[in-house]
């Protein structure tokens, strides 16, 4: 019997020669995304627009009720949703916060996102909480308790988390070895996925002087679940992380040298301050797309 | 040097208080040192002030978003000092900013002083401001309507919605906060200069409110945030319900402080509860 073949190609099946998706973002490959902000509520119920998926903050969403909940039930009807935390710490030597955790695994059950990310930082003491995201001394023992608390908050989560690396404007004298070497401590360690931020890459590389592709060369790309891209602020003796810009074409450079080493991987954009449009931001994001490679094309039985 | 001790140093160095120019203290320049290393731009001092100012100024800007109508009832340096004062000896205690004020009540009435001449009119704002955040994002249960309420009895318990809050106060400052609600949202495309001296002709209008008892409850419809104003006996109804009590022994609470007629009382309670039922305050009891 013969089949006719057709073409099947969508954001959703998008894959690429190099590097499929993996277990660290559920086996998924999103596309091109944008932080779902305030600002854009009304143009997106308005308009509608086709986005490949949203980032939420967690925080933002860990409530019992009223207008946030309302807001995102209605976004999850139409659009995919990752979800994003800010202040798990996995860093920080004291435990996970059950309370925390309690509340996120709602809120994981409620958007079902296939994969879920955090920051590789602390921020907080003795239950006191900075809201900050602090650097991590880049120790062995560091390392090992950090991995320890990815492995529990999965368990207890039930989904595949990525850590992020993040912005640094500050080194400790204890350090036994670079981010990098931290970074891919951590991940292999806790066997859990990256969330790259080359952004992030970007910024501590002018602030500690480093070379950035020496940072992207060493991660390990089967473990990239996800990119983040951004703006920052630079300031005359260091730059800050202020998602508050356009994305400097170095840092598209780097998002470039990534996507060749991990393959094409889901994106987004991350712009939280002087936010412009709607369309502004995802006109942003979707820049990333001239990067990724072209999509595999699927036959698929008629 | 373990991970929890260069924790506990550093979390002390960027949450110490700032100097009057924002700057960190040159008394943590040894302490940086011997945490962080300079570049060749920095010195660890230096590097310890990004984060600090960072911490600082995003707690502030978060109690400040919080709590205006207590800024606007104190005046912004004030409000600035008592701030600072609170957020040092009380810094956050949970993962979310949203909290960040849930010790503000307490501490003030335990500082008085950063209230100035003020404290009555400032615990009644933190109260309402705090009652605010709770209405906004609170758990809410099936509310029960007045199909629900056809027959009461005095063995009847009910409860009411954890998002909403019974106010007593001695202040109207709901007025205080909505006209402060106005001004932001008037004042969101006026130049700086225009909002600075429009706020400071509202901050000292209200800064002479006059005492008035008000009943106040605070609660969320359809996702908006409503305040409304209770007689004093229908707050006292209210209020013995919210303690567990059934209907009847509620209602004799709430009549031995009352100068209700006894031929008024049906009719009243009858109308009273068909309008909680309406704005969706009631649920089960005991659930």
């Amino acid at each position: 019997m013969r089949l006719t073949q057709r073409l099947c190609v969508s954001a959703s099946n998008r894959t690429s020669a190099g590097m499929p998706a993996n277990s660290f973002n559920g086996f998924t490959n999103y596309g091109v995304g944008i932080g779902l902000r305030i600002p854009h509520y009304h143009h997106i119920f308005q308009h509608q627009p086709v986005v490949d998926w949203f980032e939420i903050i967690s925080e933002n969403f860990m409530v019992d009720g009223g207008r946030p909940l309302a807001v995102l039930d209605q976004i999850l009807e139409r659009h995919r949703v990752v979800q994003h935390g800010v202040s798990m710490y996995f860093g920080s030597a004291e435990p996970l916060n059950r309370e925390h955790l309690r509340r996120l695994k709602t809120l994981v059950k409620r958007t079902k996102t296939p994969w879920l990310t955090d920051h590789l930082c602390w921020g907080s003491v003795d239950g006191r909480y900075t809201h900050d995201l602090l650097p991590m001394p880049y120790t062995f023992e560091a390392a090992e308790v950090t991995a320890r608390k990815v492995r529990e908050a999965r368990d207890f989560l039930e989904v595949p988390i990525a850590v992020e690396n993040v912005s640094s404007y500050a080194e400790f004298h204890v350090s036994e070895m670079t981010e990098w070497e931290f970074l891919n401590e951590v991940v292999e360690r806790a066997d859990c996925g990256i969330l790259l931020d080359v952004n992030n890459i970007y910024v501590s590389s002018q602030n500690h002087d480093f070379d950035p592709f020496e940072y992207l060369n060493a991660v390990a790309p089967e473990r990239v679940a996800q990119i983040h891209v951004a703006g920052h602020s630079k300031y005359e003796k260091y730059i800050l992380d202020t998602h508050d810009h356009p994305v400097i074409d170095p840092v598209w450079k780097l998002y470039e040298h990534a996507i060749a080493r991990v393959g094409a991987t889901a994106t987004l954009l991350e712009w939280d301050d002087r936010i412009p449009s709607f369309d502004e931001v995802h006109a942003e994001a979707r820049k990333a797309e001239r990067y990724l490679p072209a999509p595999v094309e699927t036959l698929v039985p008629a | 040097m373990t991970l929890a001790e260069l924790q506990k140093r550093t979390a002390a160095a960027i949450m110490a208080p700032l100097t009057a120019s924002d700057e960190v203290a040159g008394t943590w320049r040894s302490e940086a040192d011997a945490l962080i290393k300079a570049n060749s731009r920095l010195q660890p001092l230096e590097r310890l002030e990004i984060y600090s100012r960072s911490y600082w100024f995003r707690v502030l800007d978060c109690l400040y978003d919080d709590f205006p109508g207590l800024s606007a009832a104190l005046g912004r340096r004030a409000f600035n000092r008592l701030s600072r004062a609170y957020l040092t000896e009380r810094p956050s205690q949970s993962f979310t900013l949203r909290n960040l004020g849930e010790g503000l009540e307490a501490w003030l009435r335990a500082h008085p002083q950063f209230a100035e001449r003020h404290l009555e009119l400032a615990l009644d704002m933190v109260r309402l401001e705090w009652a605010h955040i709770e209405a906004y994002d609170g758990p809410a249960r099936k509310p029960l309507g007045p199909e629900d309420l056809l027959e009461l009895g005095p063995e009847l318990r009910l409860s009411l919605q954890p998002h909403l809050t019974l106010l007593e106060l001695k202040y109207p400052v709901d007025d205080l906060r909505i006209a402060v609600n106005q001004f932001v949202e008037e004042h969101d495309s006026a130049s700086n200069a225009v909002a600075e001296r429009d706020k400071h002709r509202t901050v000292r209008r209200y800064r002479r409110l006059k005492p008035q008892a008000i009943h106040l409850a605070v609660y969320r419809a359809e996702d908006s945030v409503w305040y409304r104003r209770l007689e004093t006996d229908e707050y006292r109804l209210l209020d013995a319900l919210r303690q567990g009590l059934p209907m009847g022994e509620a209602i004799e609470m709430m009549l031995r402080a009352s100068a209700i007629a006894e031929q008024q009382l049906g009719g009243l309670v009858q109308e009273w509860y068909a309008g909680w039922a309406r704005m969706g305050w009631l649920c089960a009891a005991g659930v």
